[in-house]
């Protein structure tokens, strides 16, 4: 592996660690906000229970977050200086806005978790909504970042170099707002699969616990509501790249033939070398319907561009496969849930049991589909990941550093929060 | 060179005092954690970790400031930074990642014993190598010595400089942190933290001095910065009398004053090193002017800093309202 090759990796694992407890960041506040504040509507302590658990929890995760997010930003110096360079300039706004969220978030995070005796109720659950707003704003302007780099806008390009900046177009570019939709929407769905699932095992145990039905039926809410808008937002999200990134369609949907009326692919797996994707099971006209919202239309296929601007599409086609069929399954449980919920018959239970990792999953492949589906480029059609990467060589040493350090505290969380799990199980 | 690269500069520098006054102080919680004895030793351990708990991510986000406006207002610093201490930064990422995951770590829910003792033990070890990583990276940005493009563990940020200026960073850190946890302690408890704040503060003393007297041969142009200008010496005087000051707080056991006047000891520390290294972000080449964005940007930059300024004090104030009464609270 080339040096190149090792920076890619420590990025991919740094992203794909700290995303996971970016999105519960973002979305387990914000069920631990709703469980408080329907403990001061009803003055149940059924509730209070559910947001103290849901708190510690959150405590836990942030903090890793926290932590690795700090090495993200690190890394961009570190991995890809002449990236920065070119874009700091240019996108730095937004990182430096997601600052003070961050700020807010770690500030409030704080005064709810420490302070349920010092503040009064009102200042203590106002504390819990400004965790969940400022989560959502942290994870809204960073995306922004990242839509810039998929869209780049807001400076014209000069003998390779950057003029004319203007910070507040560049923040919101063409993709600025799909994306960001997408990315909090699977954040919301992601956790709130996983905590239902939680939930729904317990319920299995002990149909009656009002703590456990409590649980479900807000997890459920959020994950009901989230998992039915996902599907739009992804169409919106898939028709904007189609728009602005015709490679990256092509890719994700390993079109390699320019065509009008071109089928979608579901499932198959691409062969660059003959340009053919074997095993897909395609549906007539599909892609021109849901990329152009029109039958007929013409999909650019990858030969139309160089080879050398292809993106992978092996990768980013099973991994938009594994995102949209983990979304559709959520949608269709949401659907489930939505008319069974106040008697879930124990099929349902356990088959959302089974669904708690799939939002997870849907968000490390549709991570993998936006990050490898840019590739060769970091700035879509201006740097490329070649050009953008540092000069130091020897990068081997901190890829297996971080990932090493990754694997151990990714595993002593699991064991830490299996082990309040198993505990919560005998207290039933 | 321009106001608005100047007013960036001097909001990096006043983060970097902020996170030094705050952050640094949960780092040398640290050292205490793992220098914890005698018959109190685990109510050493319990105050430092019931002090930071609430705060020490809040402290944190003072370096990520920094990092944003120095990529965004200075893209060109940034990109050096990354390229010519890719060694010492990453090891201080790990300390900072392992200092933050195991302070969580040790307190889980239902953590056995043995298992929060580790984790409290690797949150100290942690903490003492980010102080000394954050010294070390501080010395390799000040020599001006050209940085290898390759990943090396001898150069700038491990010469004998390097290392003083690490243990510095460290002793100031680690009295901070004992002068802080004195106001806040009470009885017996505060007496250990009293002894161990004059005990780090004479050592800060000492380690200015080796510092100093190292930084001719390894720092020159900051040599001069701290020497030549005319500034210098009432700095050096007006750092030295709030060390005196804090000194004769403890040894009175006036803690407020001694509190006020460690910050102050600590604060004017990192102005002396900034103002010293000033036009510089990194010795020797590149400038405050020669690093800047776009005006347009720096512009913009600053607007939001004010914007956020203005969310961001009123809630730290009422974070410290609530942890960190002026007047702690009797036991009743």
């Amino acid at each position: 592996m080339s040096d190149l090759d090792f920076a890619r990796a420590q990025m991919a694992v740094s992203l794909g660690f700290h995303i996971v407890f970016a999105a519960i960041g973002v979305s387990l506040p914000a069920l631990m906000t709703i469980a408080e504040w329907r403990h001061l509507r009803t003055g149940d302590e059924v509730y209070l229970d559910l947001a103290r658990r849901w708190a510690k929890g959150t405590s836990i995760l942030f903090a890793v977050g926290a932590v690795s997010g700090t090495v993200l930003s690190f890394e961009l110096g570190l991995l890809w200086p002449r990236f920065m360079e070119f874009s700091g300039a240019i996108i730095g706004m937004p990182f430096s806005l997601e600052g003070f969220a961050f700020f807010t978030e770690a500030i409030f995070l704080g005064i709810y978790l420490y302070g349920r005796n010092r503040v009064s109720p009102r200042l203590h659950f106002a504390s819990a909504v400004a965790v969940s707003v400022s989560g959502a704003a942290s994870a809204f302007f960073v995306v922004l970042a990242n839509a810039w780099m998929n869209t780049p806008a807001g400076f014209q390009l000069r003998g390779g170099v950057p003029v004319d900046v203007r910070p507040l177009r560049a923040m919101f570019s063409p993709n600025a707002a799909s994306e960001v939709i997408h990315v909090l929407l699977s954040s919301y769905l992601a956790t709130a699969a996983a905590m239902l699932a939680i939930h729904a095992f317990f319920l299995l145990r002990n149909r009656e616990s009002r703590f456990h039905r409590a649980a479900f039926s807000i997890a459920g809410w959020v994950f009901a509501v989230s998992a039915l808008l996902q599907p739009i937002s992804g169409d919106f999200s898939a028709r904007k790249v189609a728009q602005n990134q015709p490679a990256k369609l092509a890719a994700m949907e390993g079109q390699f033939r320019t065509e009008t009326g071109a089928p979608l692919r579901i499932g198959g797996f691409p062969d660059p070398a003959t340009r053919t994707t074997h095993f897909a099971l395609e549906i007539p006209h599909g892609l021109s319907l849901l990329a152009f919202h029109d039958p007929g239309a013409r999909v650019l296929g990858l030969e139309n561009f160089p080879e050398r601007d292809w993106p992978d599409t092996r990768v980013v086609h099973v991994a938009f496969q594994i995102m949209v069929g983990c979304g559709s399954v959520l949608a269709l449980f949401a659907v489930a849930w939505l008319v069974k919920r106040r008697e879930p018959p124990r099929w349902l239970l356990k088959l959302l049991v089974a669904c708690g990792p799939l939002g997870f999953l849907a968000i490390e492949a549709g991570w993998t589909v936006t990050e490898a589906g840019r590739q060769p480029w970091t700035i879509y059609g201006i740097v490329r990941t070649s050009e953008a990467v540092t000069q130091v060589s020897g990068l081997r040493t901190p890829f297996f550093l971080f990932t090493a350090l990754y694997v151990l505290l990714g595993s002593v969380v699991a064991a830490l929060l299996t082990q309040q799990f198993v505990r919560s199980a005998h207290a039933d | 060179m321009r106001t608005e690269a100047l007013a960036l500069g001097a909001v990096m520098l006043a983060a970097l005092v902020l996170y030094a006054l705050f952050g640094g102080a949960d780092f040398g919680g640290g050292t205490w954690h793992l220098l914890a004895r005698g018959p109190r030793k685990e109510a050493q351990r319990e105050a430092i970790a019931e002090a930071i708990a609430p705060i020490w991510e809040a402290n944190h986000v003072w370096l990520i400031l920094v990092v944003v406006v120095l990529f965004t207002g200075f893209p060109a610093a940034f990109a050096a930074l990354g390229t010519r201490f890719h060694a010492p930064l990453t090891a201080l990422l790990v300390a900072i990642v392992l200092r933050g995951a195991a302070f969580v770590f040790r307190s889980a829910p239902g953590i056995a014993r043995h298992h929060a003792r580790r984790w409290g033990t690797t949150f100290a070890l942690a903490s003492v190598s980010a102080a000394l990583l954050l010294g070390m990276n501080v010395a390799a940005i000040v020599s001006g010595r050209p940085a290898p493009l390759r990943l090396t563990l001898t150069g700038a940020w491990t010469s004998p400089f390097a290392v003083a200026t690490g243990l510095f960073t460290l002793a100031l850190f680690s009295f901070l942190a004992a002068v802080y946890l004195s106001v806040e302690a009470e009885g017996a408890l505060r007496e250990d933290f009293r002894r161990r704040a004059l005990l780090s503060g004479v050592l800060c003393g000492v380690l200015a001095l080796a510092t100093f007297l190292l930084s001719g041969d390894d720092a020159p142009l900051v040599r001069a910065g701290l020497a030549q200008r005319p500034w210098s010496w009432a700095l050096h005087g007006a750092t030295a009398a709030a060390a005196l000051i804090a000194l004769f707080g403890l040894a009175a056991r006036r803690f407020p004053l001694a509190r006020l006047a460690a910050a102050a000891q600590v604060g004017l520390v990192v102005l002396g090193w900034g103002a010293s290294q000033q036009p510089y972000l990194i010795v020797p080449d590149i400038t405050l002017a020669s690093a800047s964005a776009p005006l347009a940007t720096q512009r913009v930059l600053l607007i939001a800093l004010a914007a956020g300024a203005l969310v961001l004090f009123p809630s730290l104030r009422l974070l410290y309202k609530v942890f960190k009464p002026a007047r702690p609270k009797r036991p009743s």
